[in-house]
């Protein structure tokens, strides 16, 4: 197994949206591979034939019927909300100006 | 605005040199009445943030549960674009954040769509049919709708913040994929509108969808990518998001076609990339390049169980479906006994349900034809408007032809009748009744009318007598004006003759 | 029948639920006495909910008035008497405590977290509107690992919660605040959540009772997800059948989670009143019973496993191949699922926003309230899991998780082929000190070796109290198949009484007492010496 560098924890960070500075970069990258060492062992005894289990109890065809019901007020739905205008939620731009 | 305008080959320089490959992903917003995972109303156009449950904003705690109705739909459009419908399937979490997207995933079918493998027979305007693979057609759902505001064009490149209203973040949406469409050569975008138009009738025809491009209900990325004639490897594609009217797709190839000739035949190359259709230059512009920030992470949605269909499911809903589209077509045709050129004009004016409808309530189909075709046309035309979306329905043609064949109207004044049915005034009969329209088949006024005409031209009168019986129409016009062009002719051309005393 | 007025608050909230509830029903206690007499243990002994204080901090938020309140309602419900009286649920009016990962109208939630300091929930959780529809007083929300994260309630966003045993001892976690709330007699129930043993590790270093219900058993409708193919709500107490009991009420099939059982599951309190042993054929998990567990644990394991033997359980020992790559898969597809349940804290519809200093685009807004909001062990979750799903390594990572999950289901199956119930120590250790794993993760995650793979294969267990090591409470697990649960409870009851016997007195009875934190505290409450016998004299 590859080791996770601070380079891969700097590229998890932005994927995750989590601001990192340079300390925690160099912690956090240092706990992951250690926490790696200690659990890649998964990957030896996963074979080919072996079935894959995203569900621990197999249920299906769980479906809704399709009639409204449940609805928030606006007002109840913006109640939480850090920022809002208009009945909308508010946020800061959503690109720096390129 | 400074946009970088693109250097464009012209269309036929393009073709000379490349072969275009297209791709589509059409996304159909469904018309369930609620939302694809939560129990929100699935409505357009109501206050924002008013259509949601704690499940659409993403609130702590909430799971998502399937809507059945979303699922028989996706099938039922599967099985219309003569799809395999998966035995199993289910769903994955698209991970990336957005402020749109209130989870920051989308639910979506990843490696494992409800239909797959199908095709779709596209007829362009002038008969030919092209055959379009389908990949897939998976579920998933919208994203809210964001609005940017503070910067001096409402853009999101320079707006200082943005609302987002989740009314629309979860509707269901079916993505219908194509394979590559290879051979379609300088009929790129004739095929490219054609085959949206296509998919949105058949949505509508199979009732799953509003299908109005207008609204967003049915919305098209194109992907474009060219290769050297003669070659079989692809290039590189693009791929112009949200192009949402039928025409703008057919737009949006052609520039896409003549802006990658431009690059390619000058030595350069094309980057991967979303582009944006711009409907004010008819341009696509550059958008975000593809990125490490694309790295999804699909993984199994855990929160939601896989679906199983069976072939008793699958029949009934098979045997739900309506008459396809282009088999209801040739059937009609032939019912109707209308000429190509006259089916054909017929489709293209949009108009062929309101003229099946209006056949199917007792009118012939040459009157049908006429009607719509004519003066209904021409209102429209007049309004620009859309033929069905005048406010003249089959029923007001019905009812136009019964009052013509009782004689009650004329075909002149069934042409101001349909005019007030346009403005709103009502039905044809209570319109007639409203403004008096009845021909006048009441012989003293018509007598009276017809004697002062006499007396008013006597140089025509002493032709009629002289035997030029051709001269007669001279005075049926003064009458008809008289009588405000309710005036039955034929009745009228006999009492000048009765009271000229003249014959055949 | 002891009347009402000999029995002291100090000796009510010392009856087990079941007994509370029973004489609620005879009229001879007020259900407002019992929930009193609760939040005034609470006031003694708890500390205030912002962790500052030396008390055991088992809350974060004290639900006064609604609790006395509902306690009210009941009372006058039974003293009008009729059908209304006779259709009140069994445990009405017995107080409950719900861990603060459980959204709750009309209370903060927050998980522990930054993140959420100050939310109130526009709805409440499926299992909260079955206890209110129940009409149990809800007495507040416990600590916990921020969103149940963590082995030691140390990861609590608003301080550490202690161990009632030993004040300078972690309570386990993530539902710390849950089991020290129970075992502190502050509640005489409580819920849980448990992905990957954050009800039974807490339970074993308590001295508690708590059940992780087969995958599904329970709603999971407004519990915060931490992993979601993982996590299940289920009961804290001090006895097994009072586990029994509160599942009971909260578990059956809700619409609103695709992943909850169609059918009911019954009779749960029954099998655990029931208790029969002869001819249950109990399996000793080979692998978790050596290396890595300390040797008081193991003595009180041994000892349970031949009390079992001794009242006519068939009991051999069978193998789990795979379980040594249960922590393994675990901390992958835990990780994984966090790093997405977690994505929507954001700071766009909810939470607490932070803006970079100058502002700044949204991006670097979520990146600013996401540094700030959650605490290192969800970050490094968060990490982990987003480089377990990430292109190229899924295969490699979460697919090979996913297999192993198998392998350990298959594992299970075989066991449960040949035996009625498996057993083990619950955790390897006893409660640890506060602070002494928490600067060594993987440390902390091994706590856990002996409770995930129910998690992983979705069945039940249970942590019962085994006895003392060096003072401090052992627990014992049992796991049963899936939608075993019944069988469950009837063998950990069976275990409980034989034990209550051999001891004389019930386990909880045997709890240090605690000293009041706050000179406040009402006259009479708390700065008593506990009795040493349950039911005893004051």
């Amino acid at each position: 197994m590859s080791a996770i560098t601070r380079e891969d924890v700097a590229h998890l960070a932005r994927l995750a949206h989590i601001r990192m500075d340079e300390n925690e970069l160099d912690k956090m990258s240092g706990e992951l591979a250690f926490i790696m060492d200690a659990i890649a062992s998964v990957s030896e005894v996963a074979g080919q034939d072996v079935p894959r289990t995203s569900h621990p109890i197999p249920l299906r065809n769980v479906f809704r019927e399709d009639m409204p019901s449940g609805m928030l007020t606006q007002e109840q739905a913006l109640a939480m909300a850090p920022d809002a205008e208009d009945g909308q939620f508010k946020v800061p731009a959503i690109l720096d100006g390129e | 605005m400074a946009a970088v305008t693109d250097e464009v080959l012209t269309f036929e320089e393009a073709m000379a040199q490349y072969e275009p490959v297209l791709g589509f992903e059409v996304h159909v917003e469904l018309n369930t009445r609620t939302k694809m995972f939560s129990s929100a109303p699935n409505g357009f156009g109501d206050e924002p943030n008013t259509n949601v449950t704690p499940v659409d904003l993403g609130l702590p705690g909430v799971l998502p549960v399937v809507n059945g109705t979303a699922v028989e739909y996706s099938i039922k459009l599967g099985l219309a674009l003569n799809c395999q419908i998966a035995e199993v399937c289910g769903f994955a979490r698209k991970n990336y954040f957005y402020p749109d997207t209130p989870k920051n995933f989308q639910t979506s079918q990843y490696d494992d769509p409800i239909a797959h493998d199908g095709w779709l027979d596209v007829e362009l305007e002038d008969g030919t049919v092209f055959r379009v693979e389908i990949e897939r057609a998976h579920m998933e759902e919208d994203a809210g709708k964001l609005t940017h505001q503070g910067g001096p064009s409402g853009r999101i490149q320079d707006a200082a913040s943005s609302l987002v209203d989740y009314n629309r973040a979860g509707v269901p949406l079916v993505e219908i994929v194509t394979k590559p469409i290879t051979g379609a050569g300088e009929r790129a975008a004739e095929l490219a509108k054609a085959y949206v138009t296509q998919i949105r009738d058949i949505v509508k025809n199979l009732g799953i969808s509003d299908a109005r491009m207008e609204r967003g209900n049915v919305r098209c990325d194109a992907n474009v990518s060219l290769m050297p004639k003669g070659s079989t490897v692809f290039g590189t594609r693009t791929e112009t998001k949200n192009v949402n009217s039928t025409r703008a797709v057919a737009h949006a190839v052609t520039f896409e076609i003549q802006r990658q000739a431009a690059v390619l035949s000058a030595g350069g190359s094309i980057t991967q990339e979303t582009r944006h259709w711009q409907e004010g230059t008819r341009t696509t512009t550059s958008g975000r390049p593809k990125s490490d920030a694309d790295d999804y992470r699909y993984f199994p949605e855990p929160d939601l169980v896989p679906i199983h269909t069976n072939t008793e499911w699958i029949e009934r809903l098979r045997a739900e479906l309506p008459e396809p589209p282009a088999e209801r077509r040739k059937r009609l045709k032939a019912d109707w006994g209308y000429s190509d050129e006259e089916f054909r004009d017929v489709v293209n004016a949009g108009v062929l349900d309101e003229i099946a409808a209006t056949i199917g309530a007792g009118a012939s189909a040459s009157a049908a034809r006429k009607w719509w075709m004519g003066e209904i046309a021409r209102l429209a035309n007049l309004a620009d408007k859309d033929i069905a979306e005048l406010g003249v329905t089959p029923a007001d043609v019905v009812e136009v032809e019964a009052l013509i064949a009782e004689k009650t109207i004329n075909d002149k004044l069934a042409k101001q009748v349909l005019g007030f049915v346009a403005d709103g005034e009502g039905a044809p009969r209570a319109i007639v009744e409203a403004r008096s329209l009845a021909v006048v088949s009441d012989d003293g006024a018509l007598n009276a009318a017809v004697e002062a005409a006499i007396a008013e031209n006597p140089g025509v009168v002493d032709k009629i007598k002289a035997g030029k019986l051709q001269a007669i129409g001279a005075l049926i016009g003064p009458v008809m004006k008289a009588t405000r062009g309710q005036a039955d002719a034929a009745r009228v051309r006999e009492i000048v003759m009765e009271q000229l005393g003249v014959s055949e | 029948m002891t009347d009402l007025t000999e029995l002291s608050a100090n000796e009510l909230i010392k009856l087990t639920a079941l007994q509370m509830a029973e004489r609620l029903r005879a009229g001879e206690i007020t259900s407002v006495q019992l929930t009193q007499a609760h939040l005034d243990r609470i006031a003694a002994v708890d500390g205030p909910a912002d962790g500052q204080g030396t008390g055991v901090h088992a809350f974060l938020h004290v639900n006064t008035e609604e609790a006395l309140a509902v306690a009210a309602e009941v009372d006058a419900i039974r003293a009008a008497g009729g059908t209304a009286a006779q259709d009140l649920h069994p445990l009405a009016g017995v107080p409950i405590a719900v861990k603060d990962l459980i959204v709750t109208i009309g209370q903060p939630t927050t998980a522990a977290s930054k993140m959420l300091e100050g939310w109130m929930s526009p709805y409440d959780a499926t299992v909260v509107e079955k206890i209110r529809a129940a009409k149990l007083p809800i007495l507040g929300k416990t600590n916990l690992d921020e969103f149940a994260m963590g082995s030691s309630t140390e990861h609590s966003a608003f301080g550490d919660t202690r161990n009632p045993w030993d004040l300078d001892r972690t309570p386990g976690g993530s539902g710390g605040g849950s089991a020290a709330a129970v075992a502190a007699y502050m509640a005489p129930l409580a819920l849980g959540t448990d992905t990957g043993g954050s009800i039974r590790q807490p339970g074993a270093v308590t001295g508690t009772v708590g059940a992780k219900p087969t995958y599904g058993a329970v709603s999971r409708y407004g519990v915060i997800a931490m992993a979601s193919s993982l996590d299940q709500v289920g009961p804290v107490t001090r006895t097994v059948s009072d586990a029994a009991a509160l599942q009971e009420l909260i578990s059956g099939h809700d619409p609103k989670d695709s992943t909850s059982l169609p059918e009911p599951m019954d009779g749960l309190l029954e099998a655990a009143r029931n208790g029969e042993l002869a001819g249950l054929r109990i399996g000793i998990i080979a692998e978790l019973e050596g290396e890595g567990f300390q040797e008081g644990v193991l003595a009180r394991f041994q000892e349970s496993v031949q009390v079992l033997k001794d009242a006519g359980a068939e009991v051999s020992e069978v193998s789990c191949p795979h379980l040594g790559y249960a922590l393994g898969a675990y901390y992958l597809i835990m990780p994984s699922e966090v790093s997405s349940n977690l994505a929507k804290f954001d700071g766009v519809r909810f939470g607490n926003r932070v803006v970079p200093e100058g502002g700044g685009t949204i991006e670097q807004v979520m990146g600013a309230t996401r540094a700030a909001g959650f605490g290192d062990e969800v970050k490094r979750r968060i990490i982990l899991g987003t480089y377990a799903l990430s292109a190229g390594y899924y295969d490699a990572y979460y697919g090979s998780a996913q297999k192993v999950r198998t392998l350990i289901q298959r594992d299970f199956a075989a066991a449960f082929e040949q035996v009625d119930v498996l057993i083990s120590p619950t955790s390897p250790v006893t409660a640890f000190p506060l602070g002494e794993k928490l600067d060594d993760p993987v440390a902390m995650y091994n706590n856990d070796i002996a409770t995930i793979p129910a998690n992983l294969a979705g069945i039940p267990g249970i942590s019962v109290p085994a006895g003392l090591s060096e003072g401090l409470p052992v627990g014992i697990q049992f796991l049963a198949p899936a939608r075993g649960d019944a069988t469950m409870y009837r063998a950990a009851a069976a275990l409980e009484s034989r034990l209550e016997e051999a001891w004389g007195t019930p386990f909880w009875a045997q709890a240090p007492d605690l000293a009041a934190v706050s000179e406040a505290a009402p006259a009479g409450v708390g700065n008593a010496p506990a009795t040493a016998t349950a039911g005893g004299e004051n």
